[in-house]
């Protein structure tokens, strides 16, 4: 069974997203960039579960029983969201 | 046992912030949308006729071509107004504005035959542009529509064609100028001064068959500034009274042709269009008040009052029209961008080549706005209907009203790669109606025909 896309990204990043502070406003300050972002809730919530954690099946099984959302779409938007985050994380 | 209730999804995005930095993008779209057109739902509009879709909305129209009407009809009388059939020629379209009185003024043989063909009696229309064959100069002259004069092989022919039919006519000269204000249109018409137009003034004074009984002039395209149409109004009417000085003619009519902006905002232009656009107002205060001023000493010398005749087509019908499109794809660019494959594209919507069109959601979105790509369907790489603006995350599916999209759209879109959608309107009692069905192969297909040996017996590699 081949991986999950997203795993290599947590692994990856997993540095970058741990420095991040977040609010619960959804205001992200990066402090080795000095850059700052708002996140939508959703992006918030994800951004929040992957700080703590680097497995992707755990981060959608927690969505997932939270929102009303499939699966696929799931996967779908947060493949799109990570392509985001390697952009403004660099 | 209670379900538990979920929490609704929305697309996660993050943006970074900004600061320091103009924004080009304007401000974003959100809260403001449009559910109903006229009273209909988007929602049925688009279930019962697909997407994408051209909504005319009949209410608008007619309000329209009425407020211009009464713009200029109270500060000066008579008024003609000739719908500009190059805007918009759809039968409804055009049914419409003749109900409201507006003539025809049409730049081909195609056109013209529509109009005819949809009852316009030929007295009613106005004949312009460079193309005219001897055709159908020959069938203007028999049944008596107004020719505006675009050159001299055109002079000279219409000259052999009334000797030759034997029938009097009325022509019109159309004109060219540098206003100071606007782009130098002088492909279009005699030049004012280099002497071309009254050399051709005296050429049709004396022809035993033409009549030179109206002056013509078009100074371009959505003029912002209404002090080049008093420019405009003044070389025209210094140039009658010179020809009717020098030549037998009496004139009857000054045509301004068109050129009003409408309510759509030229790509580069950083002011929202409700400030740089002129009223309808303010284009009859200018138009009227000089051709008054110019022509006050006219009717104590005998002379008929002139009638003013517009030729306006974008103001009149751009903001009656709106496409509808549909997401069919997102994408994040690799800058950042959030960017939408839409299900309508510059081949529907030519007209974004040069504006910035309206976009408005039909439904609240929730999210962050940030800047957004809006991308036609074409496999080509200049479809873009949308550079950049500020949306909300939008999902597969979800609809945008682009708008105003009445003008030069449904003439310029071109059938390529995709199929033409269907065009509605919705009339003054919310019916809807199909004015122009969505295309099918058959169509398409029945402009060709296969040479037989080319039918089939295709070998195709393995």
């Amino acid at each position: 069974m081949s991986e999950h896309p997203l795993n290599n990204f947590l692994s990856l990043y997993s540095d970058s997203l741990k420095r991040l502070a977040l609010n619960d406003s959804g205001f992200v300050f990066d402090p080795m960039t000095g850059q700052s972002f708002t996140v939508n809730p959703c992006g918030l919530e994800l951004l929040k579960l992957m700080q703590k954690q680097k497995d992707v099946e755990l981060i959608n099984h927690q969505i997932l029983a939270e929102f009303d959302i499939t699966a696929e779409i799931l996967e779908r938007d947060f493949l799109e969201f990570s392509e985001q985050l390697r952009r403004y994380l660099k | 046992m209670t379900k538990k209730l979920l929490k609704t999804w929305q697309k996660p995005s993050i943006t970074p912030h900004q600061m320091g930095t103009l924004n080009k993008f304007g401000r974003p779209v959100s809260g403001d949308y449009v559910e109903k057109i006229d009273g209909v739902a988007v929602s049925d509009l688009l279930r019962e006729y697909g997407s994408p879709l051209f909504v005319i909305s009949e209410k608008r129209l007619r309000d329209n071509i009425r407020q211009m009407k009464r713009a200029f009809e109270s500060r000066y009388q008579p008024v003609i107004h000739a719908w500009s059939y190059k805007t918009n020629y759809l039968n409804a379209v055009c049914a419409t504005l003749h109900q409201e009185g507006s003539w025809a003024e049409v730049v081909s043989a195609f056109e013209y035959e529509k109009a005819r063909a949809l009852g316009v009696p030929a007295e009613r229309i106005l004949f312009n542009g460079p193309h005219k064959k001897r055709a159908i100069l020959e069938r203007c002259v028999t049944e008596g529509a107004r020719i505006h004069i675009d050159n001299l092989d055109e002079l000279y022919l219409l000259d052999t064609i009334a000797r030759e039919f034997d029938k009097v006519t009325s022509v019109t000269l159309r004109l060219n100028f540098d206003t100071g204000y606007t782009e130098d249109w002088s492909r279009f018409g005699f030049n004012l001064g280099s002497g071309a137009a009254l050399d051709a003034a005296i050429r049709i004074g004396n022809s035993s068959h033409l009549k030179l009984r109206g002056l013509h002039s078009h100074i371009g395209t959505f003029i912002l500034d209404p002090r080049a149409y008093q420019v405009q109004v003044e070389k025209m009417c210094g140039f009658m009274e010179l020809i009717e000085q020098q030549t037998h003619a009496l004139i009857d009519s000054i045509d301004i042709g068109g050129g009003f902006a409408s309510q759509n905002a030229l790509q580069g232009s950083y002011l929202p269009t409700e400030q740089v656009v002129p009223t309808m107002s303010q284009y009859a205060d200018t138009i009227c008040g000089t051709l008054l001023k110019m022509t006050a000493q006219r009717e104590a010398q005998g002379k008929p009052r002139l009638k003013l005749i517009l030729e306006s087509g974008r103001a009149v019908v751009d903001d009656s029209e709106v496409l509808i499109s549909s997401v069919v794809a997102g994408k994040r660019l690799p800058d950042g961008r959030a960017s939408y494959v839409m299900d309508a594209g510059v081949n529907l919507l030519f007209t974004a080549f040069w504006y910035n069109h309206k976009v408005k959601h039909t439904r609240p979105l929730q999210g962050i706005p940030e800047e957004t790509v809006l991308y036609g369907p074409l496999c080509m790489n200049i479809d873009i209907i949308r550079q950049s603006i500020l949306l909300p995350p939008l999902s597969v599916g979800d609809s945008l009203v682009l708008s105003p999209a009445g003008a030069y759209n449904n003439t310029q879109w071109m059938q390529f790669i995709e199929y033409r959608p269907a065009i509605v309107m919705v009339h003054e009692n919310s019916l809807v109606s199909v004015v122009r069905r969505a295309e099918k192969l058959e169509d398409l297909n029945g402009f060709e025909s296969l040479p037989t040996h080319l039918n089939g017996q295709f070998k195709f590699a393995e």
